[in-house]
């Protein structure tokens, strides 16, 4: 299990450096859709359903929003030498890759191993949910039942994304 | 724990896009990366061995489930994932629309 996960996220890794480094827009979306795509084989993997579902229309609608973006486009990503201020943001992210790998070292020592930790709180969701909440999927449970302003702060989110974007595109610019 | 390890580098591999491109596209895209890999140590953390999807079967009980919590929580990111997307993208068309460029020197020099 462990093994196949680690494949798919390999793939992923490579899918992500070319979507970085390619020449053209649209390939590098395209390369971009694999590492979404590879998350949803991830999911199956590991026993999340109810995520790879979703995960695969929304990284499909996000597909479609920037294909139909870049074909809009000169779709060619310029070319410029690297200059002094190239390397010094390449110098910033190599430091902050460093300070990062540092604290993920520290504190891997915390994590479990794949597949043994143990349930914490989540415990007392699972005992007798489908008496306290009545749905049989325990995802839909705590979403629905146990989180639900959650679920609720998400829709809000939703809402004022979509009356942002439509604000953004009706507005009519400078001249 | 060698998936964790890979999860991290998928996670740097995004942050380098960030950082170092030019291009407002490849920003948008090396963003969702960070996203992804993040949903995935996640999705990660709750896995058991030996567990099933959980889904309660009412004729076994004594089933072993994987965590649901952290989907529950992934599941509502994943959303709020597309919905910082589609901002984003509404954003750089205007930008594109008004400077003819995705790259965000020469909208900086072009600005004023």
């Amino acid at each position: 299990m462990e093994l196949a996960i680690s494949v798919i996220v390999g793939f992923m890794i490579l899918g992500a450096l070319y979507a970085i480094h390619a020449r053209d827009l649209l390939s590098a979306v395209i390369a971009g859709g694999i590492v979404g795509y590879g998350l949803v084989i991830c999911f199956l993997l590991l026993k999340a359903p109810d995520l790879a579902i979703v995960q695969i229309v929304v990284e499909t609608i996000t597909l479609i929003i920037m294909v139909a973006v870049v074909l809009d486009s000169s779709r060619e990503e310029a070319f410029t030498k690297p200059d002094s201020k190239g390397y010094v943001t390449a110098a910033t992210a190599i430091v902050i890759m460093a300070v990062l790998f540092y604290f993920l070292v520290v504190s891997s020592a915390s994590l479990d191993r794949l597949g043994e930790g143990e349930l914490r709180m989540s415990q007392s969701y699972i005992e007798g949910a489908v008496e306290k909440t009545g749905s049989v999927n325990l995802v839909t449970g705590v979403l629905f039942d146990f989180r639900g302003y959650d679920t609720l702060g998400e829709a809000t989110v939703l809402i004022t994304a979509v009356l942002g974007v439509l604000t953004i595109l009706r507005i009519k610019g400078k001249k | 724990m060698t998936v964790y390890w890979l999860c991290f580098i998928l996670f740097l591999t995004g942050l380098y896009g960030v950082i170092t491109r030019r291009n407002l596209v490849k920003i948008a895209i090396s963003l969702s990366i960070m996203e992804f890999s993040i949903f995935l140590l996640l999705a990660l953390v709750g896995y058991a061995d030996g567990a099933v999807a959980p889904i309660v079967d009412p004729a076994d009980p004594f089933k072993v489930y994987v965590d649901p919590l952290p989907q529950a929580m992934v599941l509502t990111a994943i959303v709020i994932g597309l919905a910082t997307t589609a901002m984003l993208m509404a954003v750089i068309i205007r930008l594109y629309r008004k400077y003819g460029t995705f790259d965000i020197r020469e909208i900086k020099n072009l600005r004023g």
